[in-house]
C-alpha cells in the first residue's frame, strides 16, 4: 500500500467518523450522561490525531490533541458539558473537516489559522491537560464507579492527588482509602483491557469504487434492454423451451437488477446524520429552542439520489427552524410548548420514497404569499382569487418568490425554495407544501429509487410511441365518445375537461409535438387522458393509445436535441426501436398549460400595458344565471371565488348563511334577485346535489356571498354598457364575447337584498 | 502539417450527397451503416432526422443534405448512415451514397472554391482535386453541430 493510498483510506475514514461526530455530540449535549457516546467520541478523535502523527499532518494533530484533552477531561468526570463546550467541539470537528477536505485537495493541511480555537479549547479545560496515552480505552475511574459503586467525588479526589504529586496509580490511592476492593481494581483493569480489543466491530464489508458500480449498473441497464427484447421475440415464435428459458432470463435479470441496485443504495439516515447538528446550530443562531425527530433512517435511495436530495433537505430543514418554528416566547403565547418539533418522515410506497419534513410552528400565512405574489408579479390578480389555499402556499416555489422580510444569517442566502424544487425535479421527484396555520408546515417529496431504470407508461401519438415517467402519472381517464363530447369544454379558448369538480387543462399529445391542428380537433371516438403533474399543477395529456407500463432506462439525448425541453431523454423498447420519454413540465411549458414565472410576469407586464392604453377596457367575470342567463360583474368587485356542498348552507332567521373563514356570511341568490334577460321560469340551474358557485365580495371587512350557477370565463374586453329598461339589480347591458350579457349592479343588489351590510359598508367608507 | 513530410497523406471516407463527393477523415469514422429503422423527434431541429438504436446506443441522426442546405433527399432514396466518433459522442450522418475510401496527399489540399454555397464552404476544410472530381473534405465537429438559429427555433 503506497502513502497515497494510506492517505485516502485515512480520508474516508476520517469523513465517516466525522459525520458521526457532529451525531454524537449534539446526542451528548441532550444527554450528558451518555457515557457511550462520550467514549466513542473520544476513540473518534484520538485515532484522528494518531493517524495525523503518523501521516506527518502536525496542525491537524495540534488541534485534535488540544480537543482531545478537553474530552478527556469530560471523559474523567473533571468538567460537566456546557453549550459553550460542545460548540468548541463542533468548531473543532468542523476544522478538522476542512483541513480533511484541504488535504483531499492538494495534499496539504492548508494555511488556515487554529489558534483562537485552539486558545478557546485550552481555556475551556481550566486545567492544564494530563497526558493522554490512555484515551482509547473508558478510565479505570470511569469503570470503578459503574461497577464497585465507588462516588464520583471520591475518584476525583484521589485523581487530585495524582496532580499534586502523587505517583501512585489511581487504584492503588483508591485501595488504600478502603474505597475499593483490590479485587475490583483487579476487575477493572480486566474490563478496561478488553474493551480496547472489542474497540470496533469485525468489518464483515469491503469498499468498492463507485465508478466499478456505475458500470456494473449500466451493463445491468443494457441487460434490461435484451432481456426486454428477448422477451417481446419469445411472444412471436411461441416456442415452449424457448419460453421457458426466457421466463428465467427474466427472472434471473430482475433479481440481478435489484441486486446491483441495492448496492448503490444507501440509508437515508446516511444524511439525516447531520441535520440534529444543523438544527442545534441554526436553532441556536434565532434563539429557538428545537429538537428534530426521525422516522424511517433506514429507508435507502440510490446513492446518486441521496447525493441530489441532500442540499435541498438542508434548506428545508434550516428553513424549518428558521421561518416555520416559533421564538419561545411566541409559542408559549400560542399555548404550544416552548419547545419546537420538526419532523422526518421517510418511506417506501409504490416504488419512489416519499419524504416529509414537518414542523409545530407558525404555518405559511397564505394572505400574505397572496399579496407578495401579486405583488412581485407571479400571479395575475385572477389567479390569485381563484386559487385554494393549498395552490397559493405553493408559489413559495416560484422562482423569485421569498418570505423571509428580512435576510437572516440562516437562510434567506438566495438559495430558494425554488432551488429546492428544481433540484428535486432534476431527478424526476416532485414537492410540494402544506400549511395548517397555527399547526404547522409540511412539506412533502415523493423521490424515485433510481435513476437509470423507471417504471413508464407508454403511449402513443401520431405513429410514434413515448414513455412517461410512472412518478409523473396520476391517473387515466377514458372517456367514450360520447362522453368525450360532453365533458370536454372550451374555456377561455383552450379545451377542459371536468374532473371530479375540477378544470383539468388538456394537451393533445400530436398537437403538441407540432402536429397539423386539424388533426387533432378533428377527432371523433373515445378519448384517453393521462392525467400528469408538472410542478404544482395538474393537466391531462390527451394520447391515441395507452399501452403498458414497462421498466424503461433512461438516456440522454445527444446535445443537438438538448434545446428540446418536450423531452427527458429516450429509452429503447422491446422491440430494439428508440421511444421518447416525455417531460411533463416541459411539455405543458410548451402548451402553455403552465407557465414559466417569466411569462407569467410578461403577461402582467403587458396587461398593465393594455390597460393604459384602452381606457374602456375592465376585467369581468361572466357567470350564468339559471339555465341560460348571463351576467358579468367587474373582477375587481370579486374578492374570492368559493364552493360550498349544499349542505353547509344554514339559516340565520330568513337569511340564508354559511361559515366562512370563521364568520358568518350571508348568501344572496342572484336569480331571485336580478331580472336578468333570457331567465324563463325554469327552476333551478343546476343540478340540486353540485356545490354551491359562490362569489365573495368584501367591503369594509365584511363579506357577503353571491350565489351563481355556473362561472363561466373570465374576460378582458373593452365594454360599453348600454341601458336596455330599467331592471332590478342590472347595471345594463353589454356585448361581452359577442354575446348580450347583463351587468350586475352589485351596491344596488345589496342595497336592496342586505340592507343591514349596505348600510354597514356605507358607514365604513 | 504538411510541411513535416511530403509523404503525409491521410485517408477518406467518401460519400455522395446530391451528386457532390464528400469525404470524411476515415479515423474519426466509426462505421458505415445501412439505412436503419429512425424514431422521428417531433420538435426538433429540421436537421435531425431522428433517433436511432446503434446496438443499444442511442444515437442521434443528422441529414447531411438538409445540413448542408442541399436540396431535399428525394424520398424514395434511403439514406446510408456514417457514425462518426464526435467530441460530444457517437452521431450519425445521413449520406446518399458511400463512395470508396481514398487516400490523399495533405499538400494537394486547397481552399474551397469561391463559388461553393456559404453554407458548405462554413462546413469543409477544403478540397482535394481528384482525377475525375472534386472531394469536398468536411469537418466532422462542425458537421455535428447544430446551428444556434436551429437550437432557438426548436425551443419555441
Amino acid at each position: 500500500m503506497s502513502e497515497s493510498d494510506i492517505v485516502k483510506d485515512f480520508l474516508i475514514e476520517s469523513h465517516e467518523n466525522l459525520d458521526r461526530l457532529d451525531r454524537e455530540l449534539v446526542e451528548l449535549e441532550k444527554n450528558p450522561a451518555n457515557k457511550g457516546a462520550l467514549a466513542s467520541i473520544f476513540r473518534t478523535i484520538h485515532t484522528i490525531k494518531g493517524t495525523c502523527g503518523f501521516l506527518g499532518f502536525n496542525k491537524l494533530e495540534k488541534l485534535t490533541h488540544v480537543g482531545e484533552n478537553l474530552l478527556s477531561r469530560l471523559r474523567d468526570g473533571a468538567l460537566t458539558l456546557t453549550p459553550e463546550i460542545t460548540t468548541a467541539l463542533l468548531d473543532t470537528v468542523d476544522a478538522v473537516r476542512q483541513m480533511l477536505e484541504h488535504i483531499e485537495r492538494d495534499g496539504s493541511e492548508g494555511e488556515r489559522n487554529d489558534g483562537p480555537l485552539i486558545d478557546t479549547l485550552t481555556t475551556l479545560q481550566q486545567v492544564p491537560a494530563t497526558q493522554a496515552s490512555e484515551q482509547t480505552r473508558p478510565s479505570i475511574g470511569e469503570i470503578l464507579m459503574e461497577r464497585a459503586g465507588v462516588s464520583q467525588e471520591v475518584i476525583l479526589q484521589a485523581a487530585e492527588k495524582q496532580k499534586k504529586g502523587d505517583p501512585r496509580h489511581l487504584g492503588e490511592i483508591l485501595v488504600e482509602q478502603k474505597a475499593v476492593r483490590p479485587s475490583d481494581v483487579v476487575e477493572a483493569l480486566r474490563i478496561q483491557q478488553s474493551s480496547r480489543a472489542s474497540g470496533g466491530v469485525l468489518d464483515s464489508s469491503v469498499r468498492v469504487d463507485v465508478h466499478l458500480l456505475d458500470k456494473l449498473m449500466n451493463l445491468v441497464g443494457e441487460l434490461v434492454l435484451a432481456r426486454n427484447q428477448v422477451l417481446q421475440y419469445g411472444k412471436k415464435i411461441k416456442d415452449r423451451n424457448f419460453m421457458a428459458a426466457s421466463q428465467r432470463l427474466n427472472l434471473i435479470t430482475t433479481e440481478l437488477q435489484e441486486g446491483v441496485m441495492k448496492t448503490r443504495m444507501q440509508p437515508i439516515g446516511n444524511i439525516w446524520g447531520q441535520f440534529p447538528r444543523t438544527v442545534r446550530d441554526v436553532a441556536l443562531a434565532c434563539g429557538k429552542q428545537v429538537v428534530i425527530e426521525m422516522e424511517g433512517k433506514e429507508t435507502e435511495l440510490d446513492k446518486t439520489i441521496i447525493e441530489a436530495i441532500k442540499d435541498p433537505l438542508t434548506h428545508l430543514v434550516r428553513n424549518s427552524v428558521d421561518h416555520g418554528i416559533e421564538s419561545p416566547e411566541a409559542r408559549a403565547r400560542a399555548g404550544k410548548d416552548a419547545t419546537g418539533r420538526v419532523m422526518l418522515r421517510a418511506s417506501h410506497e409504490g416504488g419512489q420514497v416519499h419524504i416529509e419534513i414537518c414542523d409545530d410552528g407558525a404555518g405559511l400565512d397564505s394572505e400574505r404569499i397572496r399579496q407578495k405574489a401579486l405583488g412581485k408579479g407571479l400571479v395575475s390578480a385572477e389567479q390569485a382569487i381563484r386559487m385554494t389555499d393549498r395552490d397559493i402556499v405553493n408559489l413559495i416555489f416560484m422562482p423569485g418568490f421569498s418570505t423571509a422580510e428580512k435576510v437572516s444569517k440562516v437562510s434567506g442566502r438566495g438559495v430558494g425554495m425554488d432551488v429546492v424544487r428544481t433540484n428535486i425535479e432534476k431527478i424526476g421527484g416532485t414537492v410540494d407544501v402544506q400549511s395548517r396555520p397555527g399547526l404547522g408546515t409540511t412539506v412533502h417529496m415523493r423521490i424515485p429509487l433510481t435513476l437509470a431504470i423507471i417504471p413508464a407508461l407508454i403511449v402513443t401519438g401520431g405513429s410514434e410511441r413515448y414513455a412517461i415517467p410512472q412518478v409523473c402519472l396520476l391517473e387515466l381517464v377514458h372517456l367514450e365518445a360520447e362522453q368525450a363530447a360532453s365533458r370536454i369544454e372550451r374555456v377561455h379558448g383552450a379545451l377542459v375537461h371536468r374532473l371530479r369538480g375540477r378544470l383539468l387543462p388538456l394537451v393533445f399529445l400530436e398537437q403538441a409535438l407540432g402536429a397539423e391542428q386539424s388533426r387533432a380537433a378533428d377527432r371523433k371516438g373515445a378519448v384517453n387522458i393521462v392525467v400528469l403533474q408538472a410542478n404544482d399543477q395538474q393537466f391531462g395529456l390527451v394520447v391515441d393509445e395507452i399501452k403498458d407500463t414497462e421498466e424503461i432506462v433512461v438516456k440522454p439525448l445527444g446535445r443537438q436535441l438538448k434545446g428540446v425541453s418536450a423531452f427527458a431523454g429516450a429509452t429503447i423498447m422491446g422491440d430494439g426501436k428508440v421511444a421518447l420519454i416525455l417531460d411533463p413540465v416541459g411539455l405543458a411549458q410548451r402548451a402553455r398549460v403552465i407557465g414559466g414565472a417569466a411569462q407569467r410576469i410578461v403577461k402582467e407586464q403587458e396587461r398593465t400595458a393594455e390597460e393604459k392604453a384602452g381606457g374602456n377596457r375592465q376585467t369581468l367575470l361572466l357567470f350564468q344565471i339559471g339555465q341560460s342567463g348571463r351576467m358579468a360583474v367587474p373582477l375587481s368587485l370579486v374578492a374570492r371565488l368559493e364552493e360550498f356542498p349544499r349542505s353547509a348552507v344554514e339559516r340565520s332567521g330568513s337569511q340564508q348563511v354559511v361559515q366562512y373563514r370563521g364568520r358568518i356570511m350571508p348568501l344572496v341568490n342572484i336569480s331571485a334577485a336580478v331580472e336578468v334577460s333570457g331567465l324563463a321560469e325554469e327552476g333551478a340551474g343546476s343540478p340540486a346535489h353540485s356545490p354551491l358557485q359562490v362569489l365573495v365580495h368584501s367591503e369594509s371587512g365584511r363579506s357577503v356571498g353571491l350565489v351563481v350557477d355556473r362561472i363561466l370565463d373570465i374576460v378582458e374586453e373593452e365594454i360599453l354598457v348600454e341601458k336596455v329598461g330599467q331592471r332590478r339589480g342590472v347595471l345594463g347591458s353589454a356585448v361581452v364575447q359577442k354575446r348580450v350579457t347583463d351587468l350586475l349592479d352589485i351596491h344596488e343588489l345589496l342595497r336592496l337584498t342586505q340592507p343591514g351590510f349596505a348600510r354597514a359598508a356605507a358607514a365604513g367608507d | 502539417m504538411g510541411e513535416h513530410s511530403m509523404t503525409s497523406a491521410h485517408q477518406f471516407c467518401t460519400f455522395y450527397l446530391d451528386q457532390l463527393l464528400f469525404g470524411l477523415e476515415l479515423k474519426g469514422v466509426q462505421e458505415v451503416m445501412r439505412s436503419l429503422e429512425m424514431t422521428h423527434v417531433p420538435l426538433a431541429p429540421a436537421v435531425v432526422s431522428g433517433l436511432i438504436n446503434l446496438r443499444g446506443q442511442i444515437v442521434t441522426a443528422i441529414d447531411l443534405r438538409r445540413r448542408l442546405e442541399l436540396q431535399v433527399r428525394p424520398a424514395e432514396l434511403l439514406p446510408m448512415n456514417v457514425v462518426v466518433r464526435s467530441n460530444e459522442g457517437a452521431v450519425s450522418l445521413l449520406v446518399d451514397k458511400i463512395g470508396d475510401v481514398v487516400e490523399v496527399e495533405d499538400s494537394s489540399l486547397e481552399p474551397a472554391p469561391e463559388m461553393l454555397p456559404p453554407s458548405i464552404r462554413s462546413m469543409i476544410r477544403g478540397v482535394h482535386k481528384l482525377e475525375d472530381k472534386l472531394l469536398h473534405v468536411l469537418d466532422t465537429e462542425r458537421a455535428c453541430e447544430i446551428a444556434e438559429t436551429d437550437l432557438v427555433s426548436a425551443n419555441e
